[in-house]
Order: C-alpha cells, then sequence, then structure tokens
C-alpha cells in the first residue's frame, strides 16, 4: 500500500518579496511526490497559520530573507500553538544569521534550512522528519 | 562587413582545420564537456571566425555614440567621463543613512542610490501592525518629510545625482524630494537622479507593490510627464532587468522582458499625449551583470541595439536621445555565497568587469557579506575599491568597446538581439505586456528558469565554487556583519508619531480628501496634490492607505 503524500504548505510572511527559492522549494517537494500549496507573498502569521490548518499539512515551511524571522517566528509558533498544531512540523529557510539558528530552533522549528541548501538534501529533511514525528 | 570570396576562403579554412588538427587534437584528448552553451542556454561554439558574423553590416555595430549606439552612448564613454560608482545604502532612520553617505562620498563614490525599508517600499507607516520587525531594517525607514530631510542633511543635491530605489511608492518618494528641493531653493532643472519606479517588473519579479496594475501604470505616467515638464535632468524611471534576473530569468529574458516593459510605459504617456522625442530621452535603464561574462558583454550591447531600433522603428522618436540607453547596473547578488565569503569580492569584481566592457553608465558593486545580511561598512568599501581598481588601474576604460569587432562577441550580440525581438514579438502576440501579467506568463517563464537554475546547481552542472565544488568545512571565515540597531524601530516610530502631532490635521485630511477624487478621474495628474500633501507632513502611510481605498490592492496569483 501507498502511504498518503506528505502534504506541505510553502509560507511566505510579512513583507518580504523575495520567492525564487520558495517556489523552488515547492516545485522540488510537489516532484518528490509531495502535496504542496504555495501561499504566495505577503501573508501575515495569522493567515500562514490559518492556511496550514485548513490544509492540514504535516510540514510548514516558512521562508524568510528579509531579516524580520525573530519577530515574525515567534508569532508563527504562539498562534500554531493556539490552535493546537503541536504535531505540525516547522521549517524555517532563507537568509538567516548562523548566530539566530539556536534561538529558532528554541522557539521549536524543527530544522532551519539556509541559502544553498540543496534541493536534494531538503526533500531528504521533510522525510526524515516527518517518519521520525509520532504518528499522527 | 567581408566580401564574399573572402568568407567562402575562410569556410574552406576553417574546414580544413576541422578535418585535420581539430579531429587529431580531439582524437588525443577529448573536451571537456560535449556541448557548451551561454548563461542562457545559447550554443557556443568551439572558435568563432568572420563567417560567423559574415552577414552583419558594420553599421550594425557601428560607432559610439551614433545610433543603433551598440558601441555605447555616448562617442568618448569613459575617455570622458567615468561611470557613476553608485552603491546603494540604507538603513535605521534618515540620520543613520546620512552617516552611511557621507563616509562613502568620503571614500570617493560618485552618486548616490538610497535603498528604503519594506515598510516604506510597500505603503505602510513605521507604526503600522505590518511594519513591526521590518522598520529600518533592509533599508532607511521613510514616513514623511522628515525624514527626507534628515537623510540628505548637508548633501549638497545639486552636485551629486541621487538614485531611489522604491517603487509602488515611488511617486511620493519623489514628491519629497521635490518638496525637498524646493524648500532649498534648488533650482529643479539642475537636479540629476533616478526614481526606479518600475512597477510591471514588480508584478513578475520583485514582488513589491500595492494597487492593481493599471492605475499603478498611472502613476509612473504621471510621473514621467511630470519631470518631463519640471525636472530636466531627472530620470522619473529605472526601467529594470536586475531583478528580473535574480527572481532566475535567463540574461535574454532579462533583457526581453524589460525591454517589453518599457514598451507598456511609452504606449501609456504616449496615450497621455505626449510625444515620444518630450519624455524619451530620460528613461534610463538598470541590468545585472551576471557570471558569464562575454555574454554580459554581449547582451548590454545587445539592450543598447534593440532599444534604439524599438524607439525609432515602433516609435518613430527622431532625438537621439530617445534612442541611446543608458543604464545603471548591479553585480548579482544571487551569485555571492554564504560559503567562504571573500571569494565574493572576485566574483564581483569580474562581473563588474563585464559591466565596464559593456558600457555601463552608472555602477554598484556588491559587499563580500551579501548572503549575510545588508552591507557593512568594510564590505562596501571593499566594493567601492574595486571598482576604482578597474577604473584607475587597468585601462580597460582607454579604448571605447574594446570587444568590439570580436567575432564571439560579435556574434553573440546579434543572437541575443534576435531572440529579445523572438519574445517581443510573443508578447505582443500575448496581447502586450499588461495581459501577459494578468495572465502570469512572465511569472511562469522566470518560475521555469530559476528551477532549471537550482536543477543545475544541484547536479554540479552549474559549479559554484565552495558551495558544490571545492568544498570547505562551514563558518571559519565569516564576515563580521551589519546588525540593526534594536532601538531603531522605536525611535522612527516616535518620530513619525510627533510629525503627525504637530502638523496641521484638517490641511491633511483635505489634501487627502482632494487626492481621492482625483484619483478617481485618471485624466489627473496626482503629482501636484502629492507634492502638497507631504509639504503638509502627511505620511507616506496616509498617502497609500487612502488610494487603496480608491483603487484597492493587487492579489497575486501565486504560480510555482
Amino acid at each position: 500500500m501507498t502511504p498518503d503524500p506528505i502534504r506541505v504548505l510553502v509560507a511566505k510572511v510579512g513583507l518580504d518579496g523575495h520567492d525564487r527559492g520558495a517556489k523552488v522549494v515547492a516545485r522540488c517537494l510537489r516532484d518528490a511526490g509531495m502535496d504542496v500549496v504555495y501561499t504566495g507573498l505577503h501573508r501575515t502569521p495569522e493567515e500562514v497559520v490559518a492556511a496550514a490548518i485548513q490544509e492540514d499539512v504535516d510540514v510548514l515551511g516558512v521562508s524568510l530573507l528579509s531579516g524580520a524571522h525573530l519577530t515574525l517566528i515567534p508569532k508563527i509558533v504562539e498562534l500554531m500553538r493556539e490552535a493546537g498544531a503541536g504535531d505540525m512540523l516547522l521549517i524555517v529557510g532563507g537568509v538567516i544569521p548562523d548566530e539566530d539558528v539556536p534561538a529558532l530552533r528554541a522557539l521549536g522549528a524543527a530544522d532551519v534550512l539556509l541559502q544553498d541548501s540543496p534541493p536534494e538534501t531538503i526533500v531528504h529533511r521533510v522525510r526524515e522528519l516527518v517518519a521520525a514525528r509520532q504518528p499522527r | 562587413m567581408f566580401d564574399p570570396e573572402a568568407i567562402e576562403r575562410i569556410e574552406a579554412d576553417v574546414r580544413a582545420w576541422e578535418a585535420r588538427e581539430l579531429r587529431e587534437f580531439l582524437a588525443r584528448q577529448p573536451e571537456r564537456r560535449s556541448a557548451y552553451r551561454t548563461g542562457s542556454g545559447l550554443p557556443v561554439a568551439r572558435v568563432y571566425t568572420p563567417a560567423d558574423v559574415a552577414g552583419t553590416r558594420f553599421d550594425d555595430i557601428g560607432l559610439p555614440g551614433r545610433y543603433p549606439y551598440t558601441r555605447g552612448p555616448y562617442p568618448t564613454m569613459y575617455r570622458g567621463r567615468l561611470w557613476t560608482m553608485r552603491q546603494i545604502a540604507g538603513y535605521g532612520t534618515g540620520s543613520d543613512t546620512n552617516q552611511r553617505f557621507r563616509y562613502l562620498i568620503g571614500q570617493g563614490q560618485t552618486g548616490l542610490s538610497v535603498d528604503f525599508d519594506l515598510p516604506t517600499l510597500m505603503g505602510y507607516d513605521s507604526d503600522d501592525p505590518r511594519a513591526l520587525g521590518e522598520v529600518g531594517r533592509e533599508g532607511v525607514a521613510v514616513d514623511t518629510l522628515d525624514d527626507v530631510e534628515a537623510l540628505f542633511d548637508d548633501i549638497d543635491l545639486e552636485r551629486i545625482s541621487v538614485s531611489m530605489t522604491i517603487n509602488p511608492t515611488a511617486w511620493i518618494l519623489l514628491a519629497m524630494y521635490v518638496a525637498l528641493a524646493e524648500a532649498r531653493g534648488y533650482d529643479l532643472d539642475r537636479l540629476s537622479g533616478t526614481c526606479q519606479t518600475d512597477i510591471l517588473k514588480e508584478y513578475v519579479a520583485q514582488k513589491e507593490w500595492m494597487f492593481p496594475i493599471r492605475p499603478s501604470l498611472r502613476l509612473v505616467r504621471d510621473m514621467i510627464v511630470f519631470c518631463a515638464r519640471r525636472m530636466a535632468r531627472y530620470n522619473p524611471i529605472n526601467i529594470s532587468g536586475y531583478h528580473i534576473s535574480e527572481a532566475g530569468a535567463t540574461s535574454v529574458q532579462e533583457v526581453a522582458f524589460t525591454m517589453a516593459n518599457a514598451i507598456a510605459y511609452v504606449e501609456e504617456v504616449r496615450r497621455a499625449g505626449v510625444a515620444v522625442d518630450d519624455f524619451m530621452p530620460r528613461l534610463a535603464f538598470y541590468f545585472v551583470a551576471q557570471q558569464d561574462f562575454f555574454e554580459e558583454v554581449a547582451k548590454f550591447r545587445a539592450a543598447r541595439r534593440v532599444w534604439a531600433k524599438l524607439a525609432r522603428e515602433r516609435f518613430g522618436a527622431a532625438r537621439p536621445e530617445s534612442m541611446r540607453l543608458r543604464f545603471h547596473c548591479q553585480t548579482a547578488a544571487m551569485t555571492l555565497t554564504k560559503a567562504q565569503p571573500l571569494n565574493n569580492i572576485v566574483r564581483t569584481a569580474l562581473q563588474a568587469l563585464s559591466a565596464v566592457l559593456g558600457g555601463a553608465q552608472s555602477l554598484h558593486t556588491n559587499g563580500l557579506d551579501e548572503a549575510y545580511a545588508i552591507p557593512s561598512e568594510l564590505a562596501m568599501k571593499v566594493a567601492l575599491r574595486t571598482q576604482q581598481i578597474i577604473a584607475d588601474e587597468t585601462r580597460v576604460t582607454d579604448v571605447v568597446d574594446p570587444l568590439g569587432g570580436s567575432y564571439y562577441v560579435e556574434s553573440l550580440t546579434n543572437r541575443i538581439e534576435a531572440e529579445v525581438f523572438a519574445i517581443l514579438g510573443k508578447v505582443d502576440a500575448l496581447g502586450g505586456t499588461v495581459k501577459a501579467i494578468e495572465d502570469g506568463w512572465f511569472q511562469r517563464e522566470i518560475a521555469d528558469s530559476a528551477y532549471a537554475h537550482a536543477r543545475r546547481k544541484a547536479s554540479g552542472e552549474q559549479p559554484v565554487v565552495g558551495v558544490n565544488t571545492f568544498v570547505e568545512p562551514a563558518g571559519a571565515d565569516a564576515p563580521e556583519i551589519h546588525r540593526v540597531a534594536p532601538e531603531t524601530e522605536a525611535r522612527q516610530v516616535a518620530r513619525v508619531r510627533e510629525a503627525r502631532a504637530r502638523r496641521d490635521g484638517a490641511t491633511v485630511a483635505a489634501l487627502l480628501d482632494r487626492l481621492a477624487r482625483e484619483a478617481a478621474d485618471p485624466g489627473v495628474n496626482l503629482m501636484p496634490v502629492t507634492i502638497e500633501l507631504v509639504k503638509a507632513r502627511a505620511t507616506l502611510g496616509e498617502i497609500a492607505a487612502r488610494l487603496r481605498r480608491v483603487w484597492g490592492t493587487y492579489v497575486e496569483t501565486p504560480v510555482f
């Protein structure tokens, strides 16, 4: 029996307009057989979390290149918690200084995948993290 | 350019060489790849001869400062005047960025370029909830005219040209610039500078927008018309390929899509009844300098030729100034890596050299820390020194278009020109630029190219030193990066609130009502009322919000 495909929401949050990476990642995950939804640009944390719950995704991937990650990611984590989306995996990507990565992990990001992460690595990490998660 | 007999002789020589020297050599040592292509995917031959440019008329190459401007917009190019060394800068408040400007001027920079933060670009005041975390981060925060005054404090705007990288809210910043100039008693006709203003490429590439496409295009028209009448030396728009490239397009697509946007602007302004020769001379362009060295040089040459032909043949321009393309150039941020960041200095230097050999009028070289954050002072100094070394030490500036006549470069210039016209034909067939944007055509083309590039990088077909080849353990040489001062947001929020408290609120309210009325009538130019608004200390966010109520907002259909 084929397992259900992994469901992913790729999201852009805040005013950041850099969507090249997010779109490439979305397409790589789709090509790897996952169900992928892309939010489009300039979403608020509220909109992103509502969409992730609505789409019942396994993974919420948030891309940020504006430097506002330490403002916006805590907000997303808080909203996920309030919505009871505790088993949804949050993966953060984009341009993020190395020294901010531990803070994002401590907040609850399952992983932080920075620029130049090869597509195969991203696909592999998503599969690995979903497999390691408690079954729903 | 060559007589047919000579070409026949050369072709016979090539065949003989292929049969003998080449064949023997390949038998001993095969080439490293089975096929070679440019960065845009155009086929590249082993060697080029006059036979490859046999069909080219010398008139198409021509002379610098003469139609079709393949070799440059001016007869003497850098022998007369070097390009403007224009490093972009912007962070924190107006006075923070003013400090960086003075530093760069002190280091020998010859033009200014302002980067604005995301709330300013997108039309939100610093105290808007959507601005949280973004104020002064990726650029300078501007809410009112007071911020622009602080930004240019003690800088003589009649002596240095200023480029403002701003699009959806460009007309408000232009209004602030005019208001500042009038307050200081400058002659508007003596101000030189550029506002980016290119909203169409926002919908397809850079993705900063507020309003739907058509009212946005009307604002661009209002700026071009205003400048044509009031600011003789100011470029009201910088039609930009840079972001199209950074979003994933190939160099051929970069030029083609930029030209498609340019065509839409010319048509829009012409519809308002302004003669093309009254505004086309002030249209400026902005391209990237990518990695494929010769393709980039050929790209700049081809872009000039395409524009000259469009101006004359498509738009019936008569003035030479309408036909000669002038461009600002920036090296390619996307090529810079987080791994082994010092290598970025070398990448940037090579890209900058292609811009100079391609005849750029103005250049920004990226900082070595581009993949980390906005540039530190040291990173900007090294980037500026890179330009100064090219300008003063290499002597590449002594001859105009020194690669002109290279069989390869001329052949590639021809090929790019042909590809660009083919794409423009396709855009026309799709119903024109605006229709193609509305249908997501450019967006899909760019996403496809970006994806193909990512696959080439992943497979190693596109080598990236330090990333997929010559990889080292991470982190050893991380640069010291620029950090946003934590109290910036609070300082700026206090500033805008004070400005609102100090002004005459009734005047602002009445002017905002007038703005809304005039916006509803597409025939009215919105520059005059906006200038009055900013003088009355209306905020950028208030002006934008009022027009959102009239025109609505742009809603993207995401494609990937």
